[in-house]
């Protein structure tokens, strides 16, 4: 318990954020219309396609492909006593069903749940409805998995 | 292709992997928002570290306005940010669309464990079958749902 109130455990939190927030704006996914640029694959054929998204994705993949193959290799991370590495294996139907749904929300805005809190920093309009209905839609999915670690750990492993 | 801005794309996508790789090496946490967000809800047991991530993640985005302007929206330089608006054939008004995509969202990537980052760039970097599932999943289904719809 005392590690979550550890100085170097909660500014390693906070120099993450601030590099996702960073990341966000630097690489534009922070606009939501750039981000239904790359989604629109109508568009390919006429020439507007926007392929921006990929080269965002890919790049912080490797980055994370080198960190994860150095954790591997140290087997504990710096201020905690272990990697908490998901342990569901199974694919189940609330993981298929749940990215399905998403993919739905995520196509109608164009803002995915990083964005989603980055564009607090820009406040557009309507930013409030987004969020609260983000925050209700959490909690309801909270209220149909099963709850606790080892109900979702027993059905997805 | 005019729109297409792949230096400013890889520079942010590099970002986002050392903001992932340092959580990830240092306190052995994936760098997934929906997970941070939504894990903010009872009954949370971290929440300190999540609402540290959660409020320097803004910081973040405006102070990399200020310090890089005029990228694209956001900022002293940049164009305003705005939410992109329903298609024609929906008549029930902005407020309502997002409200839904919203709704989605949050409930879709509670259900599946992830978004974007913790399935999309954590989990296909740590080679999880479950995430590479979902990527394909939610990418289809957020394209086809762009088609059918004429969003953009």
């Amino acid at each position: 318990m005392a590690k979550s109130l550890n100085l170097p455990y909660l500014a390693v939190a906070a120099v993450s954020g601030a590099l996702f927030g960073a990341g966000l704006y630097v690489s534009q996914m922070v606009d939501p219309l750039k981000v239904l640029r790359f989604l629109d694959f109508t568009a390919i054929p006429t020439g507007g396609w926007d392929p921006s998204l990929a080269f965002v994705i890919v790049p912080a993949i490797v980055v994370m492909f080198v960190a994860v193959r150095i954790g591997r290799r140290r087997q504990v991370p710096a201020f905690d006593t272990s990697f908490h590495e998901p342990e569901f294996k199974k694919i189940d139907t609330p993981l298929v069903a749940g990215a399905a749904i998403f993919g739905i929300g995520w196509g109608m805005s164009g803002i995915c749940p990083g964005p989603a809190i980055s564009l607090i920093a820009f406040w557009p309009f309507s930013l409030l409805v987004f969020l609260v209905a983000l925050f209700v839609g959490s909690y309801a999915g909270a209220l149909v998995i099963p709850s606790g670690h080892d109900k979702r750990l027993a059905i997805a492993q | 292709m005019e729109n297409f801005t792949p230096v400013s794309a890889a520079l942010g996508g590099v970002l986002i992997g050392l903001s992932a790789a340092l959580l990830w090496l240092g306190n052995g946490r994936i760098a997934g928002i929906s997970g941070i967000f939504g894990q903010l809800l009872p009954p949370a047991r971290t929440v300190v570290w999540r609402l540290v991530f959660l409020v320097t993640l803004v910081a973040g985005t405006l102070l990399a306005s200020y310090l890089v302007p005029g990228l694209g929206v956001g900022g002293p330089g940049g164009t305003p940010a705005v939410l992109a608006a329903p298609p024609a054939w929906f008549t029930g008004g902005a407020p309502l669309w997002i409200a839904v995509s919203g709704l989605l969202t949050g409930f879709g990537t509670k259900i599946g464990n992830g978004c974007t980052s913790g399935h999309g760039v954590c989990g296909i970097a740590r080679l999880s079958t479950r995430s590479f599932v979902a990527v394909g999943v939610f990418f289809g289904a957020a394209i086809i749902t762009v088609t059918l719809t004429g969003i953009v």
